[in-house]
C-alpha cells in the first residue's frame, strides 16, 4: 500500500471525481477487476473504483461497502450492483453485474468441465488434495486474523454468538437458514443492550 | 432425477440460500456442503474439497464455488442456474435498498445490525474450516499441511498464492 499517501494527499484539494463512465465501461472495469482478483475481489473493487478511475471518493465508497455488507448476499456482488445503479441506473447495474461475474463464471464452468473428465488422473487428484489441505488453512488464518479483534476487546456477547454458531452449524451440523433465524435476532437484541449499557 | 427436476432443486436451494448468506461465500459452505453433499449428494467429500480447492485456484469472486457445485449436479445448465439463484435474489434487494435509502439519513441500525451480524458470520468461517477439514484432510500428513499453511498464513505476510502451491507439490509428490 505505498501508493497510498501520494493519492490521499491529492484528494482534499482535487475533490472527485472523473467524469462517469458508460455501460460499457461499467462492464469492462468489473470484468477486470473481477478477473485480477484471486482469493477475494474487494481489494481490486476499491482500487479501481477509488484510486484508479476516481469515479468514488474514499468515504463514499466506504458508505457504499456498508450497505452491501449490511444486506446478505456476496458483498462484492451486492457492491457491483449498487456501484452500477448510482452511474447509470438500472443498466448500469446489470453491466457491472454481468462484468463481475460473466468472465471468471466462463473460467469456472471450464476448470470444472476439466475436472469432470480428468479428475480421476491420479497425479491431479494428489494435487488437488495438496491445494485443498492448504487452503483450509488459509481460511482457518484468516478466520483467526478476524477473530482476534473480539478476543483482544473481550466482548462476551460477541464470543458468546460466535462460539454457539460454530457449534451449532460446524459441530451439530443444523441447518443454517434455522440457525440465522435464531441467532440473528439474538445477538441484535444482545447487541442493542451491551451498546446502551456501554453508553449509560 | 434428471433435467429440470435438478435444476429447480438447484435454484431452490442456493436462491434460499442466498438470503441467509451473511458474511459472504466463505461464511456459507457448511450450508453448500450439507446441501450438495449429505442431502442432495451431487458429490462427494472428497469432491467437495476439490470443489474449493478449484475455486480458490480461479479468478473471481469466491461465490463462483457454487458454480462447480451447480456443475456436479446438473452440468452447464447447473453451473449457470446455481450462480444466478445465488447472485441475483440478493442482487435485486440490494439494487431496491440503495434505490430507496438515497435519502435515508443515519439510522443507527445498519450499524447495529453490522455489529451483531460480525461474530456470526465469523463463527460460521469457522465452521466452514472445521467442515472443509473434515473433507480435504484424511491423513495425518493432510492434518500437519493444514495446520502448517494455517499458522505460516496467520503469522507471516507470505502470498497465499504460494502455500496454495506448496500444497500442490506436495501432494503432486505424494506427501500428503
Amino acid at each position: 500500500m505505498s501508493s497510498d499517501s501520494p493519492v490521499a494527499a491529492r484528494l482534499p484539494r482535487d475533490p472527485p471525481m472523473s467524469p462517469l463512465p458508460s455501460t460499457f465501461a461499467l462492464f469492462v472495469a468489473f470484468a477486470k477487476m473481477s478477473l485480477a482478483g484471486f482469493g477475494g475481489v474487494l481489494v481490486f473493487a476499491r482500487r479501481a473504483i477509488v484510486d484508479k478511475h476516481r469515479w468514488m471518493s474514499a468515504d463514499e465508497f466506504n458508505e457504499t461497502f456498508a450497505l452491501c455488507h449490511f444486506l446478505p448476499g456476496p458483498n462484492i456482488v451486492n457492491l457491483s450492483v449498487v456501484f452500477g445503479a448510482r452511474i447509470r441506473g438500472l443498466a448500469g447495474s446489470i453491466a457491472a453485474f454481468a462484468g463481475l461475474l460473466a468472465p471468471p463464471f466462463l473460467i469456472v464452468t471450464t476448470l470444472a468441465l476439466l475436472y469432470a473428465h480428468y479428475g480421476d488422473v491420479p497425479a491431479l487428484r494428489r494435487v488437488l488434495n495438496g491445494v485443498s489441505c492448504a487452503a483450509v488453512g488459509l481460511l482457518m488464518a484468516v478466520t483467526w486474523r478476524m477473530m482476534l479483534p473480539l478476543l483482544k476487546r473481550r466482548e462476551p456477547v460477541a464470543l458468546v454468538m460466535l462460539v454457539a454458531v460454530f457449534v451449532a452449524v460446524g459441530v451439530l451440523r443444523w441447518p443454517l437458514p434455522q440457525v440465522l433465524l435464531v441467532t440473528i435476532p439474538l445477538s441484535i437484541a444482545a447487541t442493542w443492550l451491551a451498546q446502551r449499557r456501554g453508553a449509560a | 432425477m434428471t433435467g429440470l427436476g435438478t435444476l429447480i432443486s438447484v435454484a431452490a436451494a442456493f436462491g434460499w440460500l442466498s438470503l441467509f448468506a451473511v458474511g459472504g461465500a466463505a461464511a456459507a459452505i457448511p450450508e453448500i456442503h450439507r446441501i450438495a453433499v449429505d442431502l442432495n449428494h451431487w458429490m462427494t467429500d472428497a469432491q467437495f474439497a476439490d470443489t474449493f480447492a478449484i475455486a480458490q485456484l480461479s479468478p473471481g469472486p469466491n461465490v463462483l464455488i457454487v458454480s462447480l457445485v451447480g456443475y456436479h449436479a446438473a452440468g452447464i445448465a447447473g453451473a449457470l442456474v446455481a450462480t444466478l439463484a445465488m447472485c441475483v435474489p440478493t442482487a435485486a434487494l440490494a439494487y431496491t435498498v440503495s434505490r430507496l435509502l438515497h435519502r435515508a439519513g443515519d439510522s443507527p441500525w445498519p450499524a447495529l445490525v453490522q455489529a451483531a451480524l460480525v461474530p456470526l458470520s465469523i463463527g460460521l468461517m469457522a465452521a466452514s474450516g472445521l467442515v472443509l477439514a473434515f473433507a480435504a484432510d484424511g491423513s495425518i500428513a493432510a492434518v500437519v499441511l493444514t495446520v502448517a499453511a494455517a499458522v505460516l498464513a496467520a503469522a507471516t505476510s507470505l502470498n497465499p498464492v504460494w502455500l496454495l502451491v506448496a500444497g500442490g507439490i506436495l501432494g503432486l509428490l505424494g506427501w500428503i
